[in-house]
């Protein structure tokens, strides 16, 4: 795995994603500074990761989505390069239109900061071949807006080609209103782009990689990456 | 030049904060109120006196950053 962090000023979770995918890829990534205009070579996994960059202001991600790197993976992505964005930079690449929708004012208007359960809705995918589909995994959550929303037609494309990847649910798996804690609709926390080679989500995976945290449910995002990149 | 941007959620997308909003505003007692959604307001000043070229900059700069044209829609005000 050849992984790139991009670095915006404001993100603060690069340090844990680069220590999340050390940890899963036997190698250290590389962080790109925003201002840059090519990704490293050899790149094969662009990470957007957490933070709230430019200080969350006119819109979350709306200027990072702007900067000169973005061109940059504008272009891997449309050669079918792999891009994760957690986050703060799920909301970058929704302001980006690499993803749909956009992320909103969580419904109860609260910064959520607490585990999460997640069902885990496909297992094929690059990003989630760790795990199985309906598997409930637990994952940190820290926003205050992850309240999805699309218009009609583009959630009805999302549910019908699958491409709604993560649900917030109950410890069971149960989706009931009670457990979607920001109020997106069909208690979306995580998308996949049309050609499911940009996942965007919520939940931070890269805080749940190692036993002494009290959880490792994050792992399984970042092994399946691993082995996808390496066959 | 001076302009005035004005920028608002479309009213399909729900406003949590303009409902809080809506709702401080009943606890203070200001009658009357029926509904209130939160928007944006940016003051700019363009170059130059072409009010034709003004009101294309204005339409760029709000379709490519001010507005998220999914959840928002704006209008464009240029002041006499």
């Amino acid at each position: 795995m050849n992984a790139a962090i991009l670095v915006f000023p404001g993100i603060n979770r690069e340090q844990d994603m680069a220590r999340a995918l050390t940890l899963a890829a036997g190698r250290a990534p590389i962080l790109v500074w925003h201002a840059e205009t090519e990704l490293p070579a050899g790149t094969d996994l662009v990470v957007v990761p957490g933070g709230f960059s430019y200080g969350d202001y006119l819109r979350c991600g709306a200027i990072a989505a702007r900067a000169p790197v973005m061109a940059a993976v504008r272009a891997f992505a449309a050669r079918g390069g792999l891009v994760l964005g957690v986050c703060n930079g799920f909301q970058i690449l929704c302001e980006a239109a690499l993803l749909p929708g956009a992320l909103m004012r969580n419904a109860g208007l609260k910064f959520i900061c607490h585990d999460a359960y997640l069902r885990v809705e496909r297992s094929d995918t690059p990003f989630t071949q760790g795990y199985n589909a309906g598997q409930v995994i637990r994952l940190p959550v820290a926003h205050g807006e992850g309240n999805y929303v699309a218009d009609a037609e583009t959630i009805a494309r999302l549910e019908g080609e699958g491409r709604i990847v993560f649900r917030y649910s109950s410890p069971d798996g149960a989706l009931t209103p009670e457990w979607n804690i920001n109020g997106s609709i069909y208690a979306i926390a995580g998308i996949l782009n049309e050609r499911g080679n940009v996942l965007g989500m919520m939940p931070h995976p890269e805080n749940h990689v190692e036993a002494e945290i009290g959880c490792t449910d994050g792992r399984g995002l970042f092994a399946g990456l691993t082995s996808f990149l390496a066959a | 030049m001076k302009a005035r941007v004005f920028v608002v959620l479309k009213s399909s997308i729900l406003d949590p904060q303009g409902k809080a909003i809506e709702g401080a505003l009943r606890s203070l007692g200001v009658d009357g109120v029926t509904s209130v959604r939160q928007g944006k307001v940016f003051d700019i000043e363009i170059a130059g006196d072409d009010r034709a070229r003004a009101e294309a900059v204005l339409k760029e700069a709000a379709d490519r950053l001010l507005a998220n044209t999914i959840i928002e829609n704006y209008r464009v005000e240029i002041t006499p």
